[in-house]
C-alpha cells in the first residue's frame, strides 16, 4: 500500500495521462473522467480493491463495475500502470487497432461489463454479490455510478433489491459531481438529499470529499468493515472537470472538448 | 403425431428446470413476480436459488446477468411482452452486447406469446417480439409448438451457453412431437408433414392450426406440407432452403406482426437471396393493435388469418 504522498502523486500522474488521452481522442468525456480520479487511485493503489492483473478472472478478486462508463477514461492509465495491458496501448486510444474506446467495453482487460449505457451497473452488481455469497467467496462488489445516472429507474429497482437481500458485500460509490450532460442536477431532477434517499431504502451510508484521498480511504475502509448486514453507499462529493479551470463550474463541461494547445498548457502547469 | 395430452409449455419447462436444480447447484430461477402452478414447489424447495425480483423486469435482466457472469445458469421468467419490451435495452446491453466476449447463460422465459392472453387486451398481447428479438445478435430464439419440445429444450439450454429467448404460449396445448428424435435444436425446424406443392411454415401455436388444416384438406387430391419453425435464430438456412425449394407455394403463419422482420421476413429474405421462384404468402397480424376481445381465432380473423381464412388461402 502506498503512502498518502505517493497516492497524491499518483493522482497527479493519472490526471496528466487523462489529459493526454483526451488529446489523442478528443471525443473522450474529459470533465466526467476528472471527477473520479482520486476514487480510482484509492481503490487501486490504496489497498481497497483486491485484483490480479496476471489473472483477471481470479475468483478471489473484488469485482468493480464502472457503471458511469463515460467517466472511465482516467482508469485506462491506472490499468496500464498495473499491467492489465501494455502502456503502449494508451496512445492508440480510439484508433482502428486499439481496444480502448472513448467509452470502455468488455474487450479491455480489467473491465467486467459493458458500461456505456447508464443505470445497468448496480443491478448487475446485485447479481454478482448474490452469486459470491452463494459460492462462499468473501469478496466485495464495488460499483461506481454518477449522480446523474441515478435518474435511471432501473437503479432504484436495484437499490430496493440490494437491501431486501441484505447484500452487505455490495459497495456503491456515487461520483456526486452534481452535473449531467445539460447542466446541474439540482436544475434537472434534484437528487438531494441523496444520502437520506439511500437511508430510507435501508442502506448504510457515508459521505466524503471525493478528492480527498485520506478521507476516501478511511471511509471506504469503514464501509468494508461495517457488519450491519446492509448494502453500502459512499456519496463522494466531487467537482466535474476537477483541476481544469476551463471545465470546472461550466454547466455543460460534460461535452466540452479542449484543444491540443490548451491541454499542452495545462500539462506544463501540472508537472 | 401422438398422444393428445394437453399441458402448458411453462409447466413442462419449469418441471424440467426443477429436476435439474436438484442435481445442478449452479442453476438459478428468477421471476418478475410471475407464477405458475409448477413453480410452487421450486419456490419452496430451492429458497436460495429462486428469487422473485418483484415487478421489475429491468432488474430481472440485470440481476440475471450478474449471476451468469459468475458462472450460474439462469432462467429469467416474466410475461413475454414485458420481459422483451420493458427490459429490451437491458437485454441488448447486458445479454446481446456483453455475450460477444463473455459467457452469459441467461435463458429468458417469456410466457404468453402472441395473443395467448387473448382476453387480456393489447398490453398483454406479444406480437412484436419476433421482430425485435431477432434483431439482437448472440441471442438464440426458441419458439416451441408443444410442451414436449419445450421440456427437451431445457437440457440444451444448460449445455449451450449464451443468452436465449424462449417464446412460450400461455395456454395448455396438445403434444405434437412423438419423441426427441424428431427434432434437433441445431437444425431448428421440422417438416411435420411432407406435402406436394404447397407448404405451410408456422411457429408456436400456429403450428397446431397448420396441422389441423393440413389434416382437413388431406385427401382432396393434394397433400399440404407443414414445417414447424421452432428456432427462429440462428436459422440453418441451407437445410431449410433445401426443404422449402421442393414447394411451389409457401404460406407463413405466425401470431405476430408481419411485414416487419418476423417469421415471414425470415422466409422471404431467404427466398429472395437465393433467387428462388417460390410464391410466398404471409399471414399474421397487420400493423395495428387489437382492442377487441374474443378467442384467438376471432382475433386472427381481424387480420384475415382465421382458420377459415387460412383454408381459403391454401386452397386458392
Amino acid at each position: 500500500m502506498k503512502s498518502f504522498k505517493e497516492l497524491k502523486e499518483k493522482a497527479q500522474w493519472v490526471k496528466r495521462e487523462t489529459l493526454k488521452l483526451h488529446k489523442y481522442a478528443p471525443g473522450t468525456r474529459l470533465a466526467s473522467s476528472l471527477s473520479d480520479i482520486e476514487i480510482f487511485v484509492v481503490l487501486y493503489y490504496g489497498g481497497i480493491l483486491r485484483y490480479d492483473p496476471k489473472n483477471i478472472k481470479w475468483d478471489k478478486r473484488d469485482r468493480f463495475i464502472i457503471s458511469k462508463g463515460h467517466g472511465a477514461v482516467s482508469l485506462y492509465p491506472i490499468l496500464a500502470d498495473l499491467r492489465f495491458f501494455s502502456k503502449s496501448e494508451l496512445a492508440k486510444i480510439g484508433s482502428k487497432d486499439s481496444f480502448l474506446g472513448i467509452i470502455p467495453d468488455t474487450l479491455i482487460p480489467g473491465f467486467e461489463t459493458i458500461n456505456g449505457s447508464l443505470g445497468h451497473g448496480l443491478g448487475v452488481a446485485c447479481g454478482m454479490a448474490l452469486a459470491l455469497k452463494l459460492k462462499g467467496i468473501d469478496r466485495n462488489v464495488f460499483v461506481l455510478s454518477g449522480d446523474g445516472e441515478l435518474n435511471e429507474g432501473a437503479v432504484w429497482e436495484a437499490v430496493m433489491f440490494a437491501s431486501f437481500h441484505k447484500l452487505d458485500n455490495l459497495i456503491l460509490i456515487v461520483d456526486n459531481n452534481k452535473m449531467s450532460m445539460l447542466g446541474y442536477q439540482k436544475e434537472i431532477l434534484g437528487m438531494e438529499p441523496l444520502k437520506e434517499k439511500f437511508k430510507a431504502f435501508h442502506w448504510k451510508t457515508e459521505e466524503a470529499d471525493g478528492h480527498n484521498i485520506a478521507e476516501l480511504r478511511k471511509v471506504l475502509n469503514n464501509l468494508i468493515k461495517d457488519d450491519s448486514g446492509r448494502p453500502k453507499v459512499l456519496v463522494a462529493n466531487t467537482c466535474k472537470g476537477k483541476g481544469v479551470p476551463g471545465l470546472e463550474n461550466d454547466p455543460i463541461c460534460h461535452v466540452k472538448t479542449l484543444e491540443a494547445d490548451e491541454i499542452d498548457n495545462i500539462l506544463k502547469g501540472c508537472k | 403425431m401422438s398422444d393428445i395430452q394437453i399441458k402448458a409449455m411453462r409447466d413442462s419447462v419449469i418441471d424440467e428446470v426443477y429436476s435439474r436444480m436438484r442435481h445442478n447447484k449452479r442453476i438459478f430461477f428468477i421471476s418478475a413476480d410471475l407464477g405458475a402452478p409448477s413453480l410452487d414447489k421450486l419456490r419452496k424447495d430451492f429458497k436460495d436459488r429462486f428469487i422473485n425480483v418483484g415487478i421489475a423486469e429491468q432488474n430481472l435482466i440485470n440481476v440475471s446477468t450478474g449471476l451468469a457472469l459468475e458462472g450460474f445458469t439462469v432462467y429469467a421468467y416474466a410475461i413475454a411482452s414485458f420481459i422483451t419490451m420493458r427490459a429490451y435495452e437491458q437485454i441488448r446491453t447486458n445479454l446481446s452486447l456483453s455475450s460477444h466476449h463473455k459467457e452469459i447463460n441467461v435463458n429468458l422465459i417469456g410466457a404468453g406469446s402472441g395473443v395467448s392472453y387473448d382476453v387480456s387486451g393489447p398490453s398483454h398481447h406479444c406480437i412484436e417480439d419476433i421482430t425485435i428479438m431477432r434483431a439482437l445478435p448472440n441471442i438464440l430464439f426458441f419458439s416451441p409448438s408443444d410442451w414436449f419440445i419445450a421440456e427437451k429444450f431445457v437440457d440444451f439450454s444448460i449445455n449451450t451457453k449464451g443468452p436465449k429467448y424462449m417464446r412460450l404460449d400461455g395456454k395448455p396445448l396438445p403434444r405434437i412431437y412423438d419423441s426427441a428424435k424428431s427434432f434437433d435444436f441445431k437444425k431448428g425446424f421440422c417438416e411435420l408433414v411432407k406435402g406436394d406443392d404447397v407448404c405451410i411454415v408456422s411457429t408456436g401455436y400456429m403450428t397446431h392450426k397448420a396441422l389441423k388444416i393440413a389434416k382437413e384438406l388431406c385427401g382432396k387430391n393434394r397433400k399440404i406440407g407443414v414445417i414447424d419453425m421452432y428456432i427462429l435464430k440462428p436459422v440453418a438456412e441451407d437445410l431449410l432452403f433445401n426443404t422449402l425449394k421442393r414447394y411451389k407455394r409457401i404460406i407463413t403463419i405466425e401470431e405476430a406482426f408481419i411485414n416487419k422482420g418476423g417469421l415471414d421476413s425470415l422466409i422471404s429474405n431467404m427466398i429472395s437471396r437465393r433467387n428462388a421462384s417460390i410464391k410466398l404468402i404471409s399471414l399474421g397480424f397487420d400493423d395495428n393493435y387489437i382492442f377487441k376481445f374474443g378467442n384467438r381465432d376471432f382475433l386472427s380473423s381481424l387480420s384475415n388469418f382465421s382458420e377459415e381464412d387460412i383454408i381459403k388461402v391454401v386452397e386458392d
